[in-house]
């Protein structure tokens, strides 16, 4: 506990729709240690946006948190002012987004974006300056000080963000939220990206929460994975255990699905059948249940436990622990 | 196996915005060359992958083939036809033998109708009024797995992967010979992808028809495509066998597609290839081998000189590389 | 999702009136134009007194039960005038805007989907017209063929153009290479088809709100032109020319100006209510959630 930058604790927040309560998130605990990446992998409609905006306060007006805190650096978030709140946004906790092309103001240049930015700073201009030719320099931005004069639409995808990622580390944030901020960029700009993540990372000694839908990805950058399933959490413990040996049947199917997974050229590729349910309409007893292939009568009627294979691996699963999932 | 399509040597330019005065014919236009000289064939019944990253001009030669872009150059020959230069007129009766899917799955469907009325859009735009349109679009939702209920609904009461099967029922409407799928698995999670790709490969099989997929993903085309090309910058760099592309890859822009999706093992040995730079810009085209400033392999006769040649030596796996295969991760 | 039964039993017009109601602002504004188009068609019928009948012992006099309104100088019951007006309104605001938005849609629609020449030629032609102020063109017209109720109309029509070209052909042009008008095309679709039935659905939603706050604009300048005598002769009665009686006689008899305020700010609501309530209720991805 004392190690975590970040904690969740048994946080549920439910939607009030016209449809009736839609509980986007239930019973999730995360916890992010310092210093340490932390991958969030899940489908659609598994909570991920709303876990975000959860963490950085920001939820939808509609939405309530129904039970349970979240912790931030030994502070209870919930508790906090909407001043306080404000006062960490952008200095302790910061954010990458998906949309490199939509982050960054299109009328003002990227030299007097990411000086504003610094206006909590007490320095002159030509610190700030050159505080942002540092950070554009760290991100690989060639010639970064001509550059600071141009705007957002003169640069490619790749390097807006790139920029985006300067400016969300340019406070020394404890914690970065990183937003599946690959998926709109090609493959092999991706992987410039993940590699200047990892270097500022291991040069700030932040703790990122990288959320991705990319298993690859996760499996090369993070030390912890958190799996999410329909609003739950599934499954966390280190990337080694969680992809070597799965104890959810979700975790286990999502891996198989990977197409990186497979080697043999097949015409048949791994799916997992059926929908997600209902959050509104939330079956009793395990959510993955209808889809699951080892399913058993009791996964239809009791909630599974969060429980506890091994140290820093947890799974919510009758099965969990008491069988090999494979 | 006879034929099906025969694209050759197929240019596609674009203008380049001009003023007020260049719509009325005034002042000088700059164009690019968005596809600069493509060739390949498709036989009946086989799955051709066409492969690049944005800007690679993948999607532009998918809309040349299906008559959406005009091509300047080359030729599109189809079913013996050429279709290259025909009038919209001329071109309407080909369209029902070339079906297209677009990228994104519920933005491809018309937000105002329900998807029975998408369904059988193909056959009011044809003007085949005798069919019982009813019949026709419980016929086409059951071929993809939706129930028949399906077709009282609107697009965005979809989800990304039912409406993609609502856009490849649209796509076999009017039993086509061709299927051009643009990015078929974009927006789709990773679960649904496989679901998709089964249903398109096992289509093909019970329908034989031949199809193309556009895709930035190496690991799609690598299950579901016989033959495929890798395209930087409007042109192919390597083209042949799926299979024999995959085995011996002869590019070094293949090799770092393909250690870029790398497989999900935090233990395994990642071979990852980071290429420098972004992608070059078809305003200006790098000289001679126009992958060289983003190539990490790349030597001194690179980068002056002549092009490197289209290497047709080896029987269906072609190159565009001074130094084919020669490249070690060093 | 579970009203997707009940749409198929009914038509889709019955459907979108039926959410419309449903709305409580669009129910209010629906009551109103109802209430204003009635009362436009059969104010022959139910008017209490001639409404240009002069009757100079009961002139200026203030609301009672006989005179629900009360008189102008002239002794005219106002609030016969003002049902009467409603005519008047009607005359100008239908044809006006239903004209307008037809030719709108149509240059629009070409503009938006057009060439590129095509495009700048048009939207030449609406910059031109918008350049003409409004007054100064219908004086010009007047000139011409002399006024008359279809002069105002002609005038106000002409001008109106430009606002509902120019909102179509943005329309437009922003849905023309999105990806199901390309599927439409991959399809061999015509450009008749494609504007007319996957295109026009898609811009009707703005362009009824449009078109609901242009009403009162209409009627003000139908006001407004009668006032400078371009427009509705006197004696027959408008909402214009009662706010122009009843201005000069505001110290004495305020409820002449009133009373033909009234109708213009509720039409001006039942219009703005319905047609925002109509926007939602077009579109069926809104008109789910509701």
């Amino acid at each position: 506990m004392e190690n975590d930058i970040l904690n969740i604790r048994d946080m549920s927040i439910h939607y009030s729709t016209p449809r009736g309560t839609l509980k986007a998130l239930r019973h999730v605990n995360v916890s992010v240690p310092k210093g340490k990446i932390i991958g969030v992998v899940g489908e659609s409609g598994c909570g991920k946006s709303t876990l975000i905006s959860a963490i950085i306060r920001l939820l939808a007006p509609n939405a309530n948190l129904a039970s349970g805190a979240i912790t931030f650096d030994g502070k209870d978030l919930f508790g906090l002012s909407e001043d306080e709140m404000r006062g960490l946004r952008g200095t302790d906790i910061s954010m990458v987004f998906q949309d490199p092309m939509q982050t960054h103001n299109p009328v003002l240049t990227i030299g007097r974006q990411m000086t504003d930015i610094q206006y909590r700073d007490d320095m002159t201009m030509e610190q700030k300056t050159k505080r942002a030719v540092d950070m554009l320099t760290q991100v690989g931005i060639p010639d970064p000080a001509a550059r600071l004069n141009q705007f957002p639409h003169e640069f490619s995808g790749g390097m807006r963000q790139r920029i985006a990622i300067a400016m969300a580390l340019m406070a020394r944030p404890k914690l970065l939220i990183a937003d599946e901020p690959t998926t709109a960029l090609d493959a092999t700009l991706e992987v410039q990206i993940i590699k200047r993540l990892e270097e500022l990372q291991a040069d700030i000694g932040c703790s990122i929460l990288f959320i991705s839908h990319h298993l690859g990805v996760i499996a090369e950058l993070c030390e912890e994975v958190v799996v999410m399933y329909a609003g739950e959490v599934v499954e966390q413990g280190s990337v080694r255990e969680v992809f070597h040996s799965p104890q959810h049947p979700y975790t286990k199917a999502l891996l198989e699905c990977d197409p990186g997974h497979i080697k043999e050229k097949t015409r048949n590729l791994p799916t997992i059948p059926g929908e997600i349910p209902d959050l509104v309409n939330i079956p009793a007893g395990c959510a993955f249940a209808p889809r699951c292939p080892r399913v058993f009568d009791a996964c239809h009627t009791q909630r599974p436990e969060w429980t506890r294979i091994k140290e820093g691996q947890h799974a919510l699963c009758h099965l969990a622990g008491k069988e090999a999932v494979q | 196996m006879t034929t099906l399509l025969e694209v050759k040597d197929v240019k596609v330019r674009f203008a380049l915005g001009g003023g007020f005065l260049s719509s009325f014919g005034l002042g000088a236009t700059s164009y690019i060359e968005a596809v600069a000289g493509v060739s390949m064939t498709i036989e009946q019944g086989e799955t051709y992958g066409i492969v690049g990253e944005s800007g690679s001009g993948k999607t532009t030669i998918a809309r040349a083939i299906g008559g959406l872009h005009h091509a300047q150059e080359g030729s599109i020959l189809f079913n013996g036809t050429e279709l290259r230069g025909l009038r919209e007129s001329e071109f309407r009766p080909h369209r029902k033998d070339i079906s297209m899917m677009f990228q994104d799955p519920i933005g491809s469907l018309s937000p105002r109708l329900t998807i029975k009325s998408l369904l059988t859009e193909p056959y009011k735009i044809q003007g085949m009024k005798d069919r019982d349109l009813d019949a026709e679009a419980k016929r086409l939702l059951g071929m993809v797995g939706l129930p028949a209920d399906f077709a009282s609904r609107f697009a965005y009461q979809l989800s990304g992967g039912q409406a993609r099967r609502v856009g490849v029922a649209r796509a076999l409407a009017l039993d086509p010979k061709l299927i051009l799928a643009d990015e078929p698995t974009a927006g789709l999670d990773v679960s649904v992808q496989g679901e998709l790709l089964n249903l398109l490969a096992g289509l093909q099989d019970k329908l034989g028809l031949s199809m193309i997929i556009i895709t930035h993903n190496l690991n799609v085309v690598r299950h579901i495509t016989d033959r495929m090309g890798i395209m930087y910058l409007g042109r192919f760099v390597e083209e042949g066998r799926t299979d024999e592309i995959f085995a011996n890859p002869q590019h070094p822009y293949t090799l770092a597609l393909l250690a870029a999706n790398p497989e999900p093992d935090p233990d395994a040995q990642l071979a990852r290839i980071e290429l420098k730079g972004e992608p070059p810009s078809l305003i200006q085209r790098p000289s001679a081998c126009e992958f060289h400033p983003r190539c990490p392999f790349v030597r001194d006769n690179c980068s002056v000189g002549d092009a490197p040649i289209w290497d047709t030596s080896v029987a269906d796996h072609a190159h565009r590389c001074h130094w084919p295969g020669q490249h070690s991760a060093a | 999702m579970t009203d997707t039964a009940i749409v198929k039993t009914r038509g889709e017009f019955a459907d979108v009136i039926y959410h419309l109601v449903r709305d409580p602002l669009g129910c209010t504004g629906f009551v109103i134009v109802l209430a204003f188009v009635f009362a436009a068609l059969f104010a022959d019928f139910i008017v209490p007194y001639d409404p240009i009948a002069l009757n100079i012992k009961e002139r200026l006099q203030g609301p009672s039960l006989s005179h629900l309104m009360g008189t102008d100088q002239l002794g005219r019951d106002t609030f016969s005038r003002v049902l009467m007006g409603s005519r008047v309104a009607l005359q100008v605001a239908l044809p006006t805007i239903g004209g307008a938005m037809f030719i709108g849609i149509l240059l629009g629609m070409i503009a938006g989907f057009g060439s590129r020449t095509v495009d700048n030629a048009i939207i030449l032609f609406f910059d031109t017209i918008r350049s003409f102020p409004t007054v100064m063109f219908a004086l010009a017209v007047v000139a011409l063929v002399g006024p008359s109720l279809k002069t105002v109309i002609f005038v106000i029509m002409m001008t109106s153009i430009p606002t509902y070209g120019r909102v179509v052909r943005t329309q437009t042009l922003s849905l023309r290479n999105s990806e199901f008008i390309l599927a439409e095309r991959s399809l061999g679709a015509s450009v008749a088809r494609i504007l007319g039935v996957h295109i026009l659905p898609n811009v009707m939603g703005p362009l009824a709100v449009l078109a609901a706050m242009d009403i009162p604009t209409v009627v003000g300048l139908e006001a407004g032109l009668s006032f400078l005598g371009m427009g509705v002769k006197p004696p027959t009665p408008s909402w214009g020319s009662i706010l122009n009686d009843g201005y000069t006689l505001i110290r004495n008899t305020p409820w002449i100006i009133v009373a033909g305020g009234i109708p213009l700010i509720l039409t001006t609501l039942g219009f703005t209510f319905l047609g925002e309530a109509l926007r939602d209720v077009v579109d069926p991805k809104l008109r789910g959630q509701k």
